[in-house]
């Protein structure tokens, strides 16, 4: 097996220490070793819409330096997993590509044989470590919480890079299920947060998370679910703003997934980094 | 060189012609259902149209939460996604870029990130157990330079 090099991305080290905290606290216990890559820039995605060119190479570059050191990628944002396993993927299979690219990586004394592949942690959780292994590890089932889940777009499409449906995600249901919570369907299940045009037009993008926050209210549900650092930007960190733009008082939690397993896992909040939640999740399980 | 010329000749603009006007795509998009100036079945339209200083000059060229919808479901495989990538970059190229994104590429561009890191992020990932990362990648400068993408500071 080889090795899993972690992949923080931008937006995780400097606005979600709460996921990345959780998610090596989780690994552990899992036995998962995640080896930190200090020379990790990003992945590329903000610059795409712009200079695609410029954004593949960015990509690139870490895939390169993966397979410099002969470990596989493990990615926490969605944005940089979509975009980094697309880059995989069209290097492994346009030979054209891959030559000009090398061309461009030698400049920066780097090359590309074997395109590394990439996987955002749930669903390494989900396809490695399977979700059996997963219960067997709780230690204190969440039964009393009723969980919505929000994938967020790039996990699951392009949906040829990961082999689920789109229309009928389960991946993150079956892991928040895994934790004993019941998990609450909801009918904006599939919206997305919004947030690659909050710098674009901040009330279309807000009004999106307010859809999304009034949806999983309405089935009363104890909080939402997720996966990804932007996504939680949207839903926690601005929560407040979406309340005094609708006028609104949604108080839901909003946690990452890696927070509520380990939760489960019988790992203290101290420990899961819940002072960095914006909306209070302490004390969800009191 | 036209519009829809230079889409066809770009990986993932070859379809366009095979829409067929369903509209699978505004229906699925979540921007177009808040404010409908964004229209991905309309943006489809005007590009097979021609129409390229209309569209490169509309601001809604950058509405694209790359939510990736629209792709997913059109039946004929046009994959408008890259499509709305495609039309952002030749604006760029045209030298219209919306300030955000010029911002973001500034960014990335100087620091190789998206947002900066100072030794106060650090002190406080210390604090509680995290590596401290590095604040500057000198390489992603390079690459833009290798593409031709100029920096501002």
């Amino acid at each position: 097996m080889s090795s899993h090099l972690f992949f923080l991305g931008c937006t995780v080290p400097v606005r979600g220490q709460n996921y990345e905290l959780s998610a090596r606290k989780v690994a552990e216990r899992l036995g998962i070793k995640l080896i930190d890559e200090p020379d990790f820039a990003c992945c590329g995605f903000p610059v795409r819409s712009s200079y695609e060119d410029t954004a593949f190479l960015l990509a690139a570059r870490n895939l390169a330096i993966a397979e410099e050191r002969g470990g596989d990628i493990i990615t926490l944002c969605s944005s940089c997993t979509a975009t980094l396993s697309e880059v995989s993927h069209r290097l492994r299979t346009d030979p054209d590509r891959l030559k000009w690219t090398n061309r461009h990586l030698k400049e920066i004394g780097k090359k590309i044989q074997h395109p590394v592949s990439v996987k955002h942690f749930a669903r390494f959780l989900y396809d490695e470590i399977g979700i059996e292994r997963i219960k067997e590890k709780v230690e204190r089932p969440l039964t009393q919480l009723t969980i919505a889940p929000h994938y967020g777009c790039h996990y699951l499409k392009p949906s040829h890079l990961f082999g689920e449906d789109p229309e009928i995600p389960h991946t993150l249901d079956e892991l928040i299920t895994a934790t004993g919570a019941r998990v609450v369907e909801y009918e904006e299940k599939k919206l997305c947060c919004g947030g690659a045009i909050l710098g674009i037009d901040e009330d279309v993008a807000l009004t999106m998370a307010h859809k999304k926050l009034t949806s999983v209210k309405g089935e009363g549900a104890d909080g939402l679910a997720l996966i990804c650092p932007f996504c939680a930007i949207m839903f926690d960190d601005l929560q407040r703003k979406v309340d005094s733009k609708f006028n609104t008082n949604f108080n839901l939690p909003i946690l990452y997934y890696p927070q509520l397993l380990g939760l489960a896992f019988g790992i203290p909040e101290t420990e899961l980094g819940f002072k960095f939640n914006k909306v209070k999740a302490k004390g969800l399980l009191s | 060189m036209s519009l829809l010329k230079e889409v066809l000749s770009r990986p993932g603009g070859e379809e366009i012609r095979r829409c067929f006007a369903c509209s699978t795509c505004s229906g699925s998009c979540p921007v177009r259902e808040i404010d409908g100036r964004f229209n991905p079945r309309r943006i489809i339209r005007m590009v097979l149209l021609d129409l390229k200083e209309e569209v490169l000059k509309s601001d809604f060229i950058w509405y694209c939460t790359t939510c990736n919808s629209c792709q997913e479901r059109c039946p004929q495989g046009v994959r408008i996604y890259n499509i709305m990538n495609i039309l952002k970059n030749i604006a760029v190229k045209e030298g219209i870029i919306h300030p955000t994104f010029k911002a973001q590429v500034d960014l990335v561009g100087r620091m190789g990130r998206l947002y900066e890191v100072e030794d106060f992020d650090n002190k406080k990932r210390t604090k509680v157990d995290l590596p401290e990362v590095k604040k500057v990648f000198p390489e992603v400068r390079r690459l833009f330079d290798l593409t031709g993408v100029r920096i501002d500071e």
